[in-house]
């Protein structure tokens, strides 16, 4: 079975009085241990796909299964846990707190969890030291680069050890040789960490970095290729 | 790090707003602490030092009118009056105006007949009804002021200038006597034959009286039997419980009570708004970042709590400072009651208690509307507007 699996997902927002269909039957099929990248010109839906896809958002038709659940039967409290459980997301502009250093912010997903105190404080430890940056623990958003902190986010989006990675442009915000270090850990976390990533992203050279690309135009995916 | 954690570094954001916020609730629950204080005192039963059964007969319309002191023998023949002693207001400056301590001037014997509290010894006790110009002082006024039995303790008046001119009243210290009652402690007490000669007008008069009734339980049949006596004379009279008394004293300063509910009301709506403001603005700032905890997996509920949580923590730090200042202050407050009030200003720990659940009630109001708004927040959409 696959982890993901999309099948006739309609999406359609109200806007001044009028539905605007913005995905218009998605079929999609993703296999545990993949790494896919969508592509697509701006507009074309791709963050509300993602959204579905990570539970963020609801489908207006369609079947969504993700992780053997099927989201549109899950109640806003459940879906709220099988996201912390399920999802590791990664955006374009890290969204960190910036009030938090490094380190709390890597915690905070472990705050819905039973670990104990200290417990927490490792495994937010170990996470730092898998994306490198356990140097920098202390530092909060404001005192880290842009490369770092995405590489903090990633460390944020893995503390709680989820399945599935999904990632919004990561590397839209990054010079070229940051962009590689991210997406070269997001490979490392795919293939020696066995996560399932789902990245959008604008840039060819990014793509590359995926098992699989999938392009979506106008609300549908209109083809797609091997990498 | 724990929610708490997480609560606290949102405060954290912008300290100095956090700050300013913290002083106007603190500032707001200094004074609901202090007024409160007030308040309790106006509404206790008898406090201490206050007895129940003693009366004070005084003026009916003002208690700075005089009475005559024929009226000293006719209470006296009250049915259920056991004893009857005067005092009267002497004010007066003893070296400048900030040493303030009453001045009274008394029967020696019986004032301290009636006011048992107070002991003397009884050699001081005879040479203070023995001495014309003689007075005797509590002991701690002796410390105070450097003074020995012996002394002379020249004292200017204000009031009541001696008949010959003369503005400057010279008293002859002979003897000290102690009291357990705080706020009665502080009494000058000379010999009001002296006065009675010496002043330069309203002879025959006194401030007010105090009478021992053989029963309590007839304070007030005995009162109304006092008050009808003088009810059609040319000095009619308004009688007391000593406590009552204090407190109407206290009361003619301006009507405490009232004032006090309408500085609170204003203070709190004030605060309310800040508070609100303060909130508000934390809110709208940080929607983005209420989107990223809940993408995490933070539920609605919890996210709403955590805005209300900050709002509490504000409003309950601030009223936890407040009313603690409010309880160190309450004692020197005290000093700016008249000194006949019948007790210390207490902080009593209802006090404290209706402070803290009224800081909790104002942080929930405040932080309701900005939790719920927190909780109901779409991530989707809030995470695009970011
Ligand atoms: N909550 C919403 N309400 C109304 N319209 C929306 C909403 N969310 C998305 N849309 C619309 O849906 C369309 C697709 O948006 P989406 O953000 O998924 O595009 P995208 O492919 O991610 O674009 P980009 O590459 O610019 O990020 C857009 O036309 C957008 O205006
Ligand atoms: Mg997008």
């Amino acid at each position: 079975m696959s982890i993901i699996e999309l099948n006739d997902v309609h999406k359609s927002f109200v806007k001044a009085r009028e539905a605007v269909e913005v995905l218009m039957g998605i079929d999609l099929r993703v296999e545990a241990g993949d790494f896919v990248a969508l592509m697509g010109p701006s507009g074309s839906g791709k963050t509300t796909l993602l959204n579905i896809i990570g539970g963020l958002d609801g489908a207006t038709a369609g079947e969504v299964v993700v992780a053997e659940r099927n989201l549109d039967q899950l109640s806003n409290r459940d879906l709220a846990r099988w996201r912390a459980a399920t999802i590791g997301f990664i955006f374009q502009f890290y969204n960190l707190l910036p009030v938090l250093n490094a380190q709390r912010n890597v915690e905070l997903p472990l705050l819905l969890t039973k670990l104990s105190a200290k417990q927490r404080r490792r495994n937010a430890q170990t996470a730092l030291s898998i994306v490198g940056l356990d140097d920098r623990a202390g530092h909060k958003p404001g005192e880290l680069s842009g490369g770092q902190q995405q590489r903090v986010a990633i460390a944020r989006a893995i503390v709680a050890d989820p399945p599935i990675l999904v990632c919004d442009e990561p590397t839209g915000d990054l010079d070229r040789e940051n962009a590689e270090q991210i997406l070269d850990l997001l490979q490392i976390l795919n293939r020696d960490h066995g996560k399932t990533v789902m990245m959008v992203t604008h840039d060819p050279k990014a793509a590359d970095h995926a098992k699989r690309i999938l392009h979506l135009d106008k609300g549908k995916l209109v083809r797609e290729m091997a990498a | 790090m724990s929610n708490f954690g997480l609560l606290m570094a949102n405060l954290h954001r912008h300290p100095v707003r956090t700050y300013l916020t913290l002083l106007s609730v603190l500032v707001a629950f200094l004074l609901f602490g202090l007024l409160r204080t007030l308040a309790v005192w106006f509404g206790s039963g008898p406090a201490e030092g206050a007895s129940v059964d003693r009366l004070v007969v005084a003026a009916k319309y003002s208690i700075v009118d005089m009475l005559p002191i024929s009226q000293m023998n006719v209470i006296q023949g009250v049915d259920g009056v056991e004893a009857v002693t005067h005092q009267s207001w002497f004010g007066g400056n003893y070296q400048d105006a900030r040493s303030f301590f009453p001045k009274f001037p008394v029967a020696p014997r019986s004032y301290f007949e009636m006011f048992p509290e107070f002991t003397i010894d009884p050699a001081e006790l005879e040479a203070f009804e023995r001495t014309r110009t003689g007075a005797v002082v509590p002991e701690g006024m002796l410390t105070e002021f450097g003074w020995s039995v012996g002394d002379k303790v020249p004292i200017e008046a204000d009031i009541w200038p001696m008949a010959d001119g003369n503005r400057i009243w010279e008293f002859d210290l002979v003897g000290t006597y102690t009291t357990d009652v705080e706020a009665q402690g502080g009494v000058f007490l000379f010999h009001y034959d002296f006065f009675e000669e010496a002043r330069s007008f309203a002879k025959g008069t006194v401030g007010w009286y105090t009478v021992r009734i053989e029963d309590p339980d007839r304070a007030p049949e005995v009162a109304n039997a006092i008050d009808s006596l003088f009810e059609n004379s040319m000095n009619p009279t308004k009688t007391a419980t000593e406590d009552e008394f204090g407190k109407s004293f206290a009361a003619q300063i301006g009507d405490l009570g009232l004032m006090a509910t309408g500085i609170l009301s204003a203070v709190f709506f004030t605060v309310l708004l800040l508070t609100a403001n303060t909130m508000t603005q934390a809110l709208r700032e940080r929607i983005p970042e209420l989107a990223v905890l809940k993408t995490l997996g933070f539920g609605n509920p919890r996210v709403g709590w955590l805005v209300l949580g900050e709002s509490v923590l504000l409003c309950v730090a601030g009223g936890v400072m407040g009313i603690g200042l409010a309880a160190l202050l309450a004692p020197a407050a005290t000093a700016f009651l008249p000194q006949f009030g019948p007790s210390a200003l207490a902080f009593t720990w209802q006090t404290a208690a209706t402070g803290v659940g009224v800081a909790v009630v104002l942080g929930v109001v405040v932080g309701t509307v900005p939790a719920m708004s927190a909780g109901r927040l779409s991530i989707a959409e809030a995470l695009r507007r970011s």
